[in-house]
């Protein structure tokens, strides 16, 4: 029997291999040479350039651009990854629109700002399809560092300690390398596996070695970690998951949007992949616009994201709310779910309305069923499993100036860490910070 | 709508837009989708002596230089003369001109420089019944060795004794065409004025080496490894031809000697530029090789609203009307004081202006922690650099400063019209007026 997006429950196979192919090729194709010209010459190297002000890594983009606009790339691609050497990831999934092309001057001018991210992916990617790495070490300091998640974080941190000397060893949970970049975003952003590609290109500089499978808590202690290095770099994320906390929680087909997420980065076959016919993704940032997005690309005919607030105070971007809603997504807001109804199974989602009273947010009374065979919880991530004797703050290590925690020889980086939005961009920028701190106190 | 109508020399085209001698004019083929296309005229593309014609190199005529779009900015070629038989291209300019009776149709001619060689081709000319001829003084590679082109036109003594020979045997219009690789192009003019021609046309190309390709260690266009320099045209060189024709139209000593405006004429624009210079039409090429016939029609329709808006019926109306304001700097008004004024409205915060004040210029540029620009009048002294480099139009202005207000710059009084002939800081100051 054939299946169609039409198929009751939660199916494998809606779709055909072609179809799924193109739905999950590249977002944003990568730009030719001309192309790369022609946009990087849009470039009015600003003096004192608001992107660069923009950007969490603090980018030199008019360098890079211009180095882009006279034939050498190469060049652009080291002013980058200098600064940010996760650049090639960061080229393709930083919310640009909110950060270094929000600033553009041409945005200000003509709502059309120069192609920043596509641009350092042209740059990015020239440079590592030569395999060549920019950089190397410095003459070995003897000193040994623990860097605990491979994730943005850890990955920059390991580098640039690594570059400075330093004997890294980078430890992960998972049975491979990259965090949230490997696990956690859509796989359009990042297709042809450069997740690995670029972590295995990272870790040639040197003077890393990682080990998988190794989870703080189960088998490593901070306890130990600092007795047997100089220093300890924890970036660990955000691994738990909140709670609906809603009747039939428990039902078949209701699943964390981050565990879908992460199956389908890991799947070799897309078409063995189920999904249901009728989605509902419960939140609003950029989590539940992968998982609502990736659901409608896989053949689920009808998706639904409902998040408790407006629009305006959805965590995605606005253009991944536009993205997701010119995918076919229905956005529903100012709804909250109050029962996920079903025989064992889940079938249908009960959702009220929401208003906000005297700055709370409330419900109406009046509530209403949509179809769900399958609905994702996307309401954020939590920390888990944080070394006690740490200080945490609002849910997140506390830490102060570069990643310094509490502890004496502890830094900490990435979702982990207090402060910083939740971007791959912001962890390799605390990665790369706290390295350099880390780096001055060991050296004295 | 204006008439474009164009009388030069008494020749008349129905607009003043000639496709200037080269290779879209090398034979009849080409000329007749030309006047098809709308072209008012066209130079035939140089002609030589009977006997065998020239040859061409066989690998690339052309190099370039481009904008990042690839956008054509400037062109230069090693093409030499027309290649093809004489008595062909006289058979044909014979017949485009008996079926374009209303179009300009001249001929460029190119031989030795000896009386004998011209006395040769000229009545062969005369006969095609075309409108005049063009001396080609100006070609500035591979003929230019042989003794001709430009190695004649840096010779002012040659230009006149060449231009006697043609009045003496050929009765219509002679146009000389000007090379722009000499020290000052009013000498040239004057040797062909002096010869009795009846106009000069500039610019020709100025050599060039557009680009070296640094693999191979060669300039470009390469020729089996090896390159030379090229004629270089295009929108890149009409500043430099604009002067040129500005330094003729204003000399005491060729005073109403007509010209034919050539250099970079892209646009309709472009060509009233020139002809408010002084030049009584213009002549089109690299344009014409970088999109085709077809490019005469913007010119055309460009310049008939143009003079529309600006109540012009004829181009005589402002051809050389810009003419008497191209002074020499020693007369231009030093209580003409202005200031650089930022509308905060239109700026984009890019920070250019500030940029290139404080690096380059005269730290007349303020910066404020949230990216407002504003211009410090005590150290602005007008350059205009900030104006150039903004990219938004119209963002920054030059603002004039009434007479009797003062300069915050130099605490002086801006006073009534004075220049640096009675300046007191110069050492000649003319003190004929006390």
């Amino acid at each position: 029997m054939t299946l169609s997006p039409k198929t009751p429950g939660i199916a494998a196979g809606r779709l055909g291999a072609e179809v799924l192919a193109e739905n999950f090729g590249d977002l944003h194709p990568p730009l030719e040479r001309h192309e790369a010209h022609v946009a990087a010459d849009r470039c009015y190297f600003c003096h004192d350039a608001p992107c660069m002000t923009a950007c969490p890594t603090s980018i030199d983009i008019p360098l890079f651009i211009r180095q882009i606009a006279t034939g050498t790339p190469e060049a652009a691609a080291r002013t980058i990854l200098q600064q940010n050497i996760l650049g090639g990831m960061c080229a393709r999934v930083c919310p640009t629109e909110t950060l270094c092309e929000e600033a553009c001057v041409r945005e200000t001018a003509e709502g059309k700002p120069v192609e920043i991210g596509r641009l350092q992916r042209y740059a990015t990617d020239t440079l590592m399809a030569k395999n060549d790495h920019p950089f190397t070490r410095a003459a070995p300091t003897g000193k040994r560092i623990a860097v605990v998640g491979a994730g943005p974080a850890g990955l920059s941190a390991a580098h640039r300690l690594a570059m400075k000397g330093h004997d890294v060893v980078l430890y992960d949970a998972r049975p491979k390398p990259g965090g949230l970049n490997e696990f956690g975003i859509a796989s359009y952003k990042a297709p042809e596996n450069f997740a690995q590609a670029e972590v295995d290109w990272l870790l040639q500089i040197g003077g890393i070695t990682v080990e998988t499978g190794q989870k703080l808590g189960a088998g490593l202690t901070l306890e130990g970690l600092t007795a047997d290095y100089d220093a300890v770099f924890l970036a660990i994320g955000l691994a738990g998951v909140n709670a609906l906390r809603c009747d039939g929680e428990d039902r078949e087909g209701v699943e964390d949007a981050v565990d879908f997420i992460a199956t389908l980065r890991q799947s070799d076959d897309l078409s063995t992949l189920p999904v249901g016919r009728d989605v509902v993704v419960i939140g609003g940032g950029m989590t539940a616009v992968d998982a609502a997005v990736q659901s409608k690309l896989l053949g689920a005919e009808n998706v639904t994201i409902a998040y408790r607030r407006d629009r305006e105070a959805m965590g995605a971007s606005d253009f991944e709310k536009d993205l997701a809603a010119s995918k076919g997504v229905r956005l529903l807001t100012d709804v909250r779910p109050v029962a996920v109804h079903g025989n064992g199974k889940a079938v249908e989602i009960e959702l009220e309305y929401t208003k906000t009273e005297d700055g709370a947010l409330v419900g109406t009374g009046e509530t209403f069923r949509l179809k769900a065979d399958q609905v994702f919880k996307a309401i954020g991530q939590t920390l888990e499993g944080a070394p006690e004797g740490l200080e945490i703050t609002r849910g997140k290590i506390t830490v102060s100036g570069p990643g310094r925690t509490t502890l004496p020889g502890v830094w900490a980086g990435g979702d982990c860490a207090l402060g910083g939005e939740d971007l791959t961009v912001t962890a390799v920028a605390e990665g790369r910070d706290a390295a350099e701190d880390i780096h001055a106190t060991l050296m004295g | 709508m204006a008439d474009l109508t164009t009388d030069f020399l008494g020749i008349k085209s129905p607009n003043p837009f000639w496709l200037a001698s080269a290779p879209p004019t090398d034979k009849e083929y080409n000329v007749r989708r030309a006047f098809e296309a709308g072209w008012g005229g066209v130079v035939w593309k140089t002609l030589g002596s009977e006997g065998p014609p020239v040859v061409n190199v066989n690998g690339p005529r052309y190099g370039a230089i481009w904008g990042a779009d690839r956008r054509l900015l400037g062109l230069n070629n090693i093409e030499l003369i027309t290649d093809r038989d004489l008595f062909t291209n006289l058979e044909e300019i014979t017949r485009v001109k008996k079926d374009y009776p209303d179009r300009a149709l001249i001929v460029s001619i190119m031989v030795p420089c000896d009386e004998e060689s011209w006395k040769a081709i000229l009545p062969l000319v005369e006969e095609t019944g075309a409108d005049g001829i063009e001396l080609n003084f100006g070609c500035p590679h591979g003929m230019a060795e042989r003794g001709m082109g430009s190695a004649v036109g840096q010779v002012p003594e040659y230009i006149q004794m060449v231009t006697e020979w043609c009045k003496k045997y050929y009765s219509k219009p002679v146009i000389v065409k000007l090379t722009p690789n000499i020290t000052d192009i009013r000498n040239p003019a004057r040797a062909a004025f002096a010869g009795g021609a009846d106009a000069v046309s500039l610019i020709n190309t100025i050599n060039s080496i557009t680009s070296v390709n640094l693999d191979a260690m060669s300039p470009e266009p390469m020729i089996d490894g090896k390159g030379t320099h090229g004629g270089y045209c295009g929108p890149a060189v009409k500043p430099i031809a604009m002067n040129m024709v500005a330094e003729i139209a204003r000399d005491p000593q060729t005073h109403g000697l007509p010209i034919s405006g050539i250099g970079g004429v892209t646009t309709w624009r472009d060509a009233a530029e020139f002809m408010a210079l002084g030049a009584g039409n213009v002549q089109v090429c690299t344009a014409a090789m970088t999109y085709g016939f077809k490019v005469v029609q913007e010119m055309i329709s460009g310049l008939s609203q143009w003079m529309d808006e600006k109540g012009y019926t004829a181009t005589s109306d402002f051809i050389g009307k810009a003419v008497p304001n191209v002074t020499d700097w020693q007369y231009l008004n030093l209580n003409y004081v202005t200031k650089a004024q930022i509308s905060q409205d239109d700026c984009i915060k890019c920070g250019r202006c500030y940029a290139a004040c404080e690096d380059t210029s005269h730290q007349a540029i303020a910066m404020s922690a949230d990216r407002t620009f504003t211009v410090k009048d005590e150290e602005c002294v007008a350059c205009n650099l900030c104006v150039n480099v903004c990219p938004v139009e119209n963002c920054i202005t030059m603002v004039e400063m009434a007479q009797g207000a003062v300069d915050p710059r130099t605490g002086r009084e801006v006073g009534d019209y004075a220049n640096w002939t009675t300046h007191p800081n110069n050492p000649s100051a003319n003190l004929a007026a006390e």
